[in-house]
């Protein structure tokens, strides 16, 4: 409890306390109950339905590209399969998938259906949100839509419940202006604005989406455009988590309230941030392409103020 | 800038050699024809100056597909995977901003002469 560190998952930092100070003089009082922030009202009635009663996994998986064939990694499919095979090994089963985006390299039918295949029948419900090469067929997303946009707004963005944490997932892969990063548009942001009003402050938040929502390295790309205003949205909260993909490798930074974490992809490497000329598919010596390939286990547990997260990779038995 | 100035002497070279025959439809002659390289996430020339009518075509070196795509959307191609290439005929004089559909930090420039 006395710990500083940012990143202790067990940790309330001096700025958290800060806020539920402050919050207890605008008419929300927070306890801390065992690391965890729950609120009572005025009245003293305990709050704490939002909080998830025994905890629970969800799994992300990012960046298959289904369809590279390329040096960097000649058989995507077979890591892909390796990946989900150490799903099904994990010792406690995901309540469900995440995948954050470039499912396939080229938007092609075959390989959305090589995708799926792998991943979507798999036995778990997975949320996809499109990363830029799902949406690169004749359509300009049409295929994605048709495919995986059933109940989302708009390009394919939504929300939903799960065992008192909200999840939004958002799309900053479609309507790219010259010169820019990933962007969300006025029209998602405005959607997500009104999604957010009936979320209590105690609720914790999972956002998820393609491209990382805190600039990383701008000069390649890799940071949203609008997504300050999104992460404005998200002060209030007491936890967020903002799961993204896009780089092929790990990255965490943790923000105040807001953790931010990428994950590794399951098809090939990208060069850390300003050590190669430009980003791309990263070809390293034969046998350490698994070590560089991963999946991103997420713990929701009660008792914790942060989700655990627990990458592994492809070379972990 | 260098580059620029070295393809304006050559073209000038040309027309004065070539005169009107520059103005008569004919089959496809080199110096009709420019070529943008995509490579390592960067268009070169980055900065491409051509004559009404000549076609340039982008080619994508890069192990990552990309999409070329004008500022005034004039002229999309589509995703151009490894080795794929695009074409466009510039029919009208002016400057074409573009970029990467895909990566839109990827900018370039064509300027188009009478
Ligand atoms: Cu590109």
């Amino acid at each position: 409890m006395t710990s500083h560190d940012d990143s202790d998952d067990n940790g309330i930092t001096r700025r958290h306390a800060l806020e539920c100070m402050i919050w207890a003089g605008t008419g929300v009082l927070w306890t801390i109950s065992a690391g965890v922030p729950v609120s009572l009202n005025m009245l003293g009635e305990a709050r704490a339905a939002q909080v998830p009663s025994k905890g629970f996994t969800f799994l992300q998986i990012s960046d298959s590209h289904i369809g590279f064939d390329k040096a960097a990694n000649p058989h995507a499919i077979d890591t892909l399969k390796e990946a989900m095979a150490k799903i099904h090994a994990l010792p406690v089963k995901p309540s469900f998938m995440i995948h954050t985006g470039d499912i396939t390299h080229l938007s092609r039918a075959d390989q959305f259906d090589a995708a799926d295949q792998l991943i979507g029948r798999a036995g778990f419900d997975v949320h996809y949100v499109p990363g830029e090469h799902d949406v690169i067929d004749e359509g300009n997303g049409r295929a994605y839509l048709d495919r995986y946009g059933k109940n989302t707004k708009g390009e394919g963005w939504f929300s939903f419940d799960q065992e008192g944490v909200h999840f939004v997932g958002l799309v900053n892969v479609v309507n790219l202006k010259a010169g820019g990063l990933g962007n969300l548009g006025a029209e998602q942001l405005a959607w997500l604005a009104d999604d957010l009003k009936a979320v209590r402050n105690s609720t914790p938040v999972v956002v998820f989406a393609h491209i990382p929502l805190w600039a990383i390295y701008p000069e390649w790309g890799w940071g949203t455009d609008d997504a300050a205003q999104a992460l404005a949205m998200l002060k209030r909260f007491g936890s967020v988590t903002v799961l993204n993909g896009h780089i092929h490798q790990i990255m965490q930074k943790v923000e105040g309230n807001i953790t931010f974490h990428t994950a590794r992809s399951t098809a090939f490497p990208q060069p850390a941030p300003g050590t190669a000329p430009s980003p791309g598919p990263m070809t390293v010596p034969p046998g350490q392409l698994r070590s560089l390939l991963g999946i991103t286990d997420v713990a929701v547990k009660r008792g914790k103020a942060n989700l655990a997260i627990i990458d592994s990779t492809l070379a972990e038995k | 800038m260098l580059r620029k100035q070295v393809t304006r002497r050559q073209l000038a070279a040309f027309c004065a050699a070539l005169g009107l025959a520059l103005a008569l439809p004919g089959p496809l002659r080199a110096e009709d024809a420019a070529r943008v390289k995509i490579d390592n996430f960067a268009f070169t020339p980055q900065d491409l100056t051509v004559k009404v009518g000549t076609t340039v075509t982008f080619e994508n070196d890069d192990d990552i597909p990309h999409l070329v795509v004008a500022t005034d959307n004039s002229f999309r191609s589509k995703a151009l995977d490894t080795g794929d290439t695009y074409a466009f005929t510039f029919t009208k004089p002016g400057e074409f901003p573009y970029f990467c559909g895909l990566h839109p930090h990827m900018q370039g420039k064509v300027t188009v002469t009478q």
